[in-house]
């Protein structure tokens, strides 16, 4: 079939004219059902204009003094026909549309569980092992459960390439699951609006080729054990989210950017001054509500419970090396 | 029914036919329909609120079992037979209105308006009861521990037993994540706790649903959707009084008559639709098993 | 001329104390056009913000304020009251022969509370904005701190105004119809007024408590939606699509009513299909109120409601699907001339076709998952509301529009506008559709830059459109001050209101009309280039 042909074929160039690339097992389905809508509304639509068109060019007025048009002014018969088989094609639409839900949402039994974490603005995703990474990863070819939830306000897990789509709702789990066949990098979308930085809400999900992905994750675990602790600060700032709110380059942002803040005087919201020294920072990741710095709206959520005394200690660390460099400008 | 016949009975000659009407039975029905439409979207504005009713309820039926027995039952069977009385010389008043009985319409509206003054009276009372004991919606609930039962118990007005045996209940769940709860400390009097609630009503202790004497968790909601469908049906009875007033005046003036009656009558259908809510509220909210 | 319900009194008081329904309409029209030009400005600026990936024009908090009120604004403002409040208004009483509605004083009160509810949203725009987005989802709207609580206060009491409409609707065509005409006499723009006035009374209620809700959770902490107290942020979005959806009928009914006026009246011939239309509307204002699910299949609700949703939504596609079907067979054998209504009701055809079409992909459970949440529902709602409603509400202004001023506007000028604004439709919001199948989200200030093709050729498209407005603003402004003055009947439409004069008298009839006469019964109606418009053959 001609929509088979379009789809597949284009598939390979980086997804077809509509779709984007396939990327999970899922999407072909997906894009199968699309197309056949796609050509079913191509045709109704075709018929539609091409009847417009000639109706309108075949029954125009000649002349002003014609006189009125004749016609029909009901067909029983044509009515029904014209009910009845719209209604056969959406039933069987509707009933493709359920059975591709079905396998949407049904993931096989042995499925890799990832812990997905939303929050204003930004993903968290918490491997078996308690790591926590600010992209998902995921080994080829091997079917992987998200379990989401979000701290704050409603998110939505979207990745285009995998046809996935999942609201995330704060007091409650949802889950979504994948396939990737291929290894690769897409792109994880923020689908329902959460506020200021929620275009910004991005992540990838890196699909790591076969036996790379164990060899990651043991990489990336336990980072603080293996590395001095600014490095391991550095990348606890990555994946923990930091870095979406707070800059280190010195670029304006949600929240005030933090090379060269260690060690100054930080001026609050309510017009007193503060030295950002170690507890200053301790305190600003533990009661962020506490204390605003002038010019930021009080939007960072607590990490009580959620960083260890030792991983603060080496965010502290870092952020006394990212002063080191650039600082003092 | 000519055009010309409507014609002539326009203007000045028939103040009670306005002019777009043809007669005086296609301007009552109208009106009459008009208002059941009315009616009909008062019901809808209410049913929200119960199917939001509905939702918690089927979702959490421990928290409705628990808390509505801080609920007064006397004062709100009290309300209740209060409002059906006033329903009762409402459609009484109606009649007087059709038969032109300008004394006995005045009498029964004044009635049915001190009933609603009498129903937002007990409201009062029971508002403030549950003022003082923190038994408010969402975020102003504070969960009731055995220092706010003593409170409760001293001060309960007609010595209600309902809310003795949930009150002294130890708190063991926190109110909610999120809600400062400053009176959440666990009591530290259990065993003086258990006392009252064998000496309340005995087929409504709460551990003989299950809970032993856990707290649900989030009382709050009950307290949300009480305040939230009792406050509104307190507006709609305000509402009904100030419409109930001002047929009331027009009365005194004597506007109504056999011809002319069409307001009272829909004053009296919205009166008994807000006694309709309230028949459907009580037994839901006082009424739990 | 003589005397007619403009001249019949003056000053600004008879205008704000007007008890006339044909007032009190043009009031709504002022009122309502004003909406439109601030929500398009608002679209504007949205379009031009996103001509680039990153920052363009505005930052990212003017950018979510920017989409909210644009999304308030042409709802609650513009689309729901504008076909019935205004043009409704104006020609439902004398469609059906009646001196005015059954309640007017009700009627006023409708506009008024429509002028307090758009106070209120502007009173949200001058404190700061909102943006929340028109959905208001909690928990986001309890926790933002824009002014959500005056919006929805503004939101609220239109909701009042457009119940008072549709209660003053029923009444009317219940109770006012002349005794000769029976329902199957009526013009379909009364079954479709009528099927609209059911669901403003039956849906907006329910909006009503929603917001109510909302604005006690922010002015007092009630949580019946808030996670934080045990709510169900889940529970507001089914509250809030119970009304919205069928809402969306409030605003495409009357527009189909107007499509069927008009496909009769410049095809020159008898409607086609007459019962099949008056039924479809009913059916599509029943089945309207069992479809809200649709909005939700993402969130999280059971598979079976889903698949149960999803099956209702098909069903409601179907009387829609016989409505196209017979304005289509009206064309047949008739003798088509293609005024500007009729231009606009033949681009209605053409983008509704695809509006409606590609509600197909969104009412289908697996693939809507992939395109929920992304520009293709913009492009399918802008196709439904922009190129369904507001092209119709466009073709019944430009039908109405001497009755209701007694000028015609200029034909020439009228068709380049009518074109200006398909081509710039569709160049906006078509590419709208690809961008949203390959995964564009809504709702995005910054987007990655392989989209960005996309967006500029949308925003070029809405340039072209905002040139086509103001090009009508200009002719119907322009007649006004200088158009030929209109006969009684300049189209050859045989409902009652092309009976009386243009502009009609006060009380729009002299006399009830009393004649029984079929609304789409063409055959008697003849061009008369002396009066320039049709009049009754005498001989018939």
């Amino acid at each position: 079939m001609l929509d088979q042909l379009l789809s597949k074929g284009l598939a390979q160039a980086g997804g077809s004219f509509w779709m984007p690339p396939q990327a999970s097992t899922s999407a072909e389905g997906v894009d199968r059902l699309f197309y056949f809508i796609f050509w079913i509304a191509a045709f109704f639509f075709a018929l539609i204009v091409v009847l417009m068109i000639f109706f309108a060019v075949r029954y125009r007025r000649r002349k002003a003094s014609e006189g009125p048009g004749g016609g029909p002014t009901h067909n029983t018969a044509l009515e029904i026909t014209w009910t009845i088989i719209p209604l056969g094609i959406v039933f069987v639409i509707f009933f493709l549309g359920f059975r591709g839900f079905l396998d949407l949402n049904t993931p096989p039994a042995n499925a890799y569980e990832v812990q997905v974490t939303a929050q204003r603005w930004k993903w968290l995703f918490t491997y078996p092992n308690g790591h926590v990474d600010d992209n998902l990863h995921v080994p080829v070819d091997r079917p992987v459960q998200l379990v989401m939830t979000a701290e704050d306000v409603i998110h939505s897990f979207y990745v285009p390439d995998f046809r996935i789509k999942r609201d995330i709702v704060p007091g409650r789990y949802n889950k979504t699951w994948f396939r990737a066949p291929q290894p690769g990098e897409h792109d994880i979308y923020c689908a329902e609006y959460c506020g200021t930085g929620h275009s910004d809400m991005l992540a990838k999900v890196i699909v790591h080729p076969a036996g790379d992905f164990e060899v990651w994750l043991d990489g990336v675990s336990g980072a603080l054990d293996k590395l001095p602790p600014a490095e391991a600060g550095a990348q606890l700032f990555k994946a923990r989210g930091c870095l979406q709110c707070h800059s280190v380059e010195g670029k304006g942002g949600i929240g005030p950017a933090m090379n060269g803040v260690f060690g100054t005087t930080v001026v609050m919201k309510d017009g007193s001054s503060v030295l950002a020294d170690e507890n200053y920072i301790r305190a600003s990741i533990l009661e962020p509500q506490s204390q605003i710095v002038a010019g930021f709206e009080p939007v960072m959520p607590t990490y009580q419970g959620r960083l260890k005394d030792k991983e603060i200690t080496a965010i502290i660390e870092y952020l006394k090396t990212l002063s080191g460099e650039g600082g003092a400008h | 029914m000519t055009t010309q016949e409507n014609r002539a009975g326009n203007h000045g000659h028939d103040p009670y036919l306005a002019h777009h009407f043809e007669t005086h039975e296609q301007q009552f029905e109208s009106g009459k329909l008009g208002m059941w439409l009315f009616l009909a979207t008062e019901v809808l504005l209410f049913g929200g609120l119960f199917c939001a009713y509905a939702v918690y309820r089927s979702n959490h039926p421990e928290i409705f079992i628990y808390a509505h027995q801080f609920l007064d039952k006397q004062l709100g069977g009290l309300n209740t037979l209060v409002l059906i009385f006033s329903s009762l010389t409402m459609a009484w008043a109606v009649r007087a209105a059709q038969l032109g009985e300008r004394r006995k319409l005045i009498t029964l509206l004044s009635i049915t308006l001190a009933c609603g003054f009498i129903f937002l009276g007990v409201k009062a009372v029971e508002y403030e009861h549950k003022w003082k004991h923190g038994l408010l919606w969402g975020k102003y609930y504070q969960s009731q521990t055995h220092d706010a039962h003593g409170a409760q118990g001293a001060q309960s007005p007609a010595g209600e037993a309902s809310p003795q045996p949930a009150a002294p209940a130890p708190d063991i769940a926190p109110a909610s994540p999120g809600v400062a709860a400053p009176g959440s400390e666990r009591s530290l009097l259990p065993s003086a706790a258990e006392e009252p609630r064998g000496l309340a009503v005995p087929s409504e202790k709460i551990d003989t649903h299950g809970f032993g004497t856990v707290v649900p968790k989030n009382v709050q909601i009950f307290f949300s959707v009480y305040f939230v469908m009792t406050g509104l049906h307190g507006l709609h009875v305000i509402a009904g009084m100030v419409v109930i007033g001002i047929m009331l005046v027009g009365a005194i003036r004597g506007r109504f008559g056999p011809r002319f009656f069409l307001p009272v009558d829909n004053a009296g259908l919205y009166w008994h639709l807000v006694d309709l809510i309230w028949i459907y509220l009580f037994p839901l909210l006082y009424l739990i098993h | 001329m003589s005397e007619n319900y403009l001249s019949h009194s003056h000053g600004i008081r008879s205008w704000l104390l007007t008890l006339d329904h044909k007032r009190i309409g043009i009031l709504y029209l002022i009122s309502i056009l004003t909406a439109f030009f601030l929500g398009g400005v608002f679209a504007m600026l949205i379009r031009t913000e996103l001509l680039t990936p990153k920052a363009t024009i505005m930052g990212a908090d003017t950018y979510n304020k920017m989409f909210t009120l644009h999304g308030a604004v042409m709802i609650f403002l513009f689309i729901i009251p504008g076909i019935p409040a205004a043009l409704g208004n104006f020609i439902l009483p004398i469609m059906l022969g009646a001196k005015d509605v059954a309640f007017p004083r009700l009627n006023l009160a409708s506009w008024y509370l429509y002028v307090v509810g758009a106070l209120f949203s502007l009173l949200s725009i001058v404190t700061g904005g909102v943006d929340t987005g028109w959905t208001f989802y909690t928990p986001y709207s309890t926790i933002t701190s824009t002014s959500v609580i005056s919006l929805t206060t503004g939101a609220f009491i239109l909701g009042f105004s457009s119940i008072f409409t549709g209660i003053n609707f029923i009444v009317t065509i219940h109770k006012l119809r002349p005794r000769w005409m029976g329902w199957f006499d009526m013009p379909l723009f009364l079954w479709a007024s009528y099927a609209t006035a059911i669901i403003q009374v039956l849906a907006t209620p329910v909006l009503g408590i929603t917001l109510l809700l909302l604005i006690a959770e922010r002015a007092l902490g009630v949580g019946i939606f808030n996670p934080a107290l045990g709510g169900d942020p889940v529970l507001y979005q089914h509250f809030f699509w119970f009304y919205s959806h069928p809402a969306v009928y409030i605003m495409i009914l009357p527009a189909m009513g107007i499509m069927s006026e008009v496909f009769a009246v410049f095809s020159h011939r008898h409607i086609f299909g007459y019962k099949f239309i008056a039924y479809s509307s009913i059916a599509i204002a029943t089945i309207s109120f069992l479809v809200w699910g649709h909005h939700m299949f993402t969130s999280g609700q059971s598979g079976v409601a889903n698949a149960i949703f999803s099956f209702l939504t098909f069903l409601v596609a179907i009387p829609s699907a016989i409505k196209v079907f017979n304005w289509l067979s009206t064309m047949y054998k008739g003798s088509i001339t293609f005024e500007t209504p009729m231009l606009y009701a033949l681009s209605f055809l053409f983008l509704f076709g695809i509006g409606g079409l590609t509600g197909l992909f969104l009412g289908s459970l697996a693939t809507d998952v992939h395109l929920h949440d992304t520009y293709f529902i913009v492009a399918h709602f802008h196709y439904v509301m922009f190129g369904g409603t507001l092209i119709a509400f466009l073709a019944g202004l430009h039908y109405w529009w001497p009755k209701m001023t007694g000028r015609m506007y200029s034909e020439k000028w009228g068709r380049v506008g009518a074109l200006l604004i398909f081509i710039g439709f569709n160049i906006t919001f078509f590419t709208q559709f690809i961008m949203g199948s390959k995964g564009m989200p809504r709702r995005y200030y910054n987007y990655l830059e392989k989209y960005q093709g996309y967006h500029e050729a949308s925003t070029i498209g809405s340039y072209i459109l905002a040139v086509g407005f103001v090009v009508v603003a200009i002719y119907l402004v322009q007649s006004l001050v200088n158009g030929r003055p209109a006969p009684a009947n300049p189209w050859g439409g045989n409902t009652l209101e092309w009976k009386c004069a243009s502009p009609p008298p006060h009380d729009n009839f002299a006399q009830t009309p009393d004649t029984p006469s079929d609304p789409y019964d063409m055959s008697r109606l003849v061009y008369d280039p002396a009066v320039g418009g049709y009049v009754e053959k005498a001989n018939a």
